[in-house]
């Protein structure tokens, strides 16, 4: 029910100036779907966002995206040097 | 698929499960709120990637478990109607009321129609303007916005042929409620993740503080979730008491301000009632003045239809962490996600689902 998962935004309808209105093709896996984009007006083409019953909740930041490899890389290296 | 399947991987999730095994000194207590993370540990079995001695509970996260009898039973007392067209999201259909469910109805012949989005509700009442076209609104925060909108959309498009059936609760009110009950175990919470894309988390500083539990919000896949479990383990293994955000790619601490405006343009919050947990203060949402022509409980006078609870499944006591689903007698052997007595089995983000499906 509060399933929410990542898509890729292919194009974008719509202006800046009727932000309820916008909306965009996101690509789910090779799946087309039309998604709202009126919670995240400043979304661009090639964004990732997190979509619920059509509408696109969050942008995924794609730089935080990467710090939980970076936290278990660290910890990789840790055990590593705990092995006697 | 991106931002899923690297979530998924085997060998970093066994890397951070020895973490867990090395941090855990001690027994815990650890609620995941929200149904989806339920499913999603279940499925993985997270559960049995864990030490001794943390106790995964699962919370009341899932609204199609929540939604009170009586809620279902007012959407059955009017989706049989020739002049309605009831709309809902798939999972509401096969959640038992007191004599039937959804399903059943459209099977006698209720124009009953499954919808992906509460916008397409509205092109459902759009399209057929000599019918009266009502909206399941179940949803947590989450789903708020989406409703939010549809509502919103038809006042502006001036429908008249369309409303919402509305049973939305809130998350902080909920967790409050476990965390005060007498019977309460919980010693750390994760965080519904997507609730907080859309709410941010400034609300769990207080509920941190006052019950001097850990809060992590989390995410749904296995990582996130074996992340979140780390840093909860952390936090009560070194005394701390914080507000942690594991899911930092999705949610910011102010949420989504647009999602927010909206939603309280449209709603307000009351007192409501959840299933097998009885009313929560200030737990849910329901439209606000302007909107109330939107409202199906008044539209079709439905407030006169009460229903209380049955006594015999024990949804409530396993929604706030007391009980698990194998301790109830009736749990796969008089019900199951076949023929389910309580919420709890119906959904497959509930827990007893869940353990009846991968078989715990």
């Amino acid at each position: 029910m509060c399933l929410a998962i990542p898509g890729k935004i292919e194009s974008i309808e719509g202006s800046n100036d009727d932000i309820l209105n916008l909306k965009g093709k996101v690509n789910f896996g090779g799946i087309l779907k039309e998604v709202s984009l009126a919670y995240v007006p400043d979304a661009k083409v090639g964004d990732y966002v997190i979509v619920h019953v059509g509408f696109a909740l969050s942008l995924v930041d794609q730089q935080e995206a990467l710090k939980v490899f970076d936290y278990l890389k660290q910890m990789g290296e840790l055990e590593e040097l705990q092995i006697p | 698929m991106k931002y899923l399947d690297e979530y998924r991987d085997p060998v970093l999730a066994s890397q951070l499960s020895r973490q867990i095994h090395k941090m855990a000194t001690k027994p815990w207590v650890i609620m995941e709120v929200c149904g989806g993370q339920t499913h999603s540990i279940v499925k993985f079995g997270i559960d049995t990637l864990l030490p001794d001695e943390i106790e995964l509970v699962h919370g009341p996260g899932c609204p199609v478990c929540v939604t009170p009898l009586e809620t279902i039973d007012r959407a059955l007392a009017i989706a049989g109607r020739r002049d309605i067209i009831f709309c809902s999201f798939g999972d509401m259909l096969r959640v038992p009321g007191s004599t039937t469910d959804l399903l059943s109805v459209k099977a006698l012949g209720g124009d009953i129609r499954i919808v992906y989005s509460p916008l397409d509700a509205i092109k459902v009442a759009q399209d057929n303007p000599k019918k009266e076209v009502v909206f399941f609104a179940v949803g947590f925060e989450s789903t708020a916005p989406a409703n939010a909108m549809a509502v919103y959309q038809a006042k502006k498009l001036g429908l008249k042929n369309f409303s919402l059936l509305v049973s939305h609760v809130l998350v902080p009110p909920a967790m409050d409620a476990i965390l005060s009950s007498k019977s309460n175990r919980v010693q750390g919470f994760l965080a519904a993740g997507h609730v907080c894309a859309v709410m941010g988390y400034t609300e769990y500083f207080t509920i941190a503080e006052k019950y001097k539990v850990p809060i992590v919000v989390t995410g749904f896949e296995p990582l996130d979730i074996l992340q979140g479990i780390a840093m909860c383990v952390q936090q009560l293994e070194e005394g701390r008491v914080e507000v942690e955000n594991q899911y930092v790619r999705s949610v910011t601490k102010e949420g989504n301000l647009h999602a927010q405006d909206l939603i309280s343009k449209v709603f307000k919050v009351i007192p409501r009632k959840w299933r097998g947990i009885g009313e929560i203060p200030n737990s849910g949402f329901s439209l606000n003045n302007e909107y109330q022509d939107f409202d199906a409980d008044l539209k079709f006078k439905l407030g006169h239809i009460k229903t209380l609870e049955s006594l015999q499944c024990l949804s409530g006591l396993i929604l706030q962490g007391i009980k698990k689903p194998y301790e109830c007698s009736a749990f796969g052997v008089k019900c199951s996600p076949e023929s389910p007595l309580g919420a709890t089995m119906v959904s497959t983000e509930g827990a007893c689902s869940a353990y009846y499906r991968y078989k715990r």
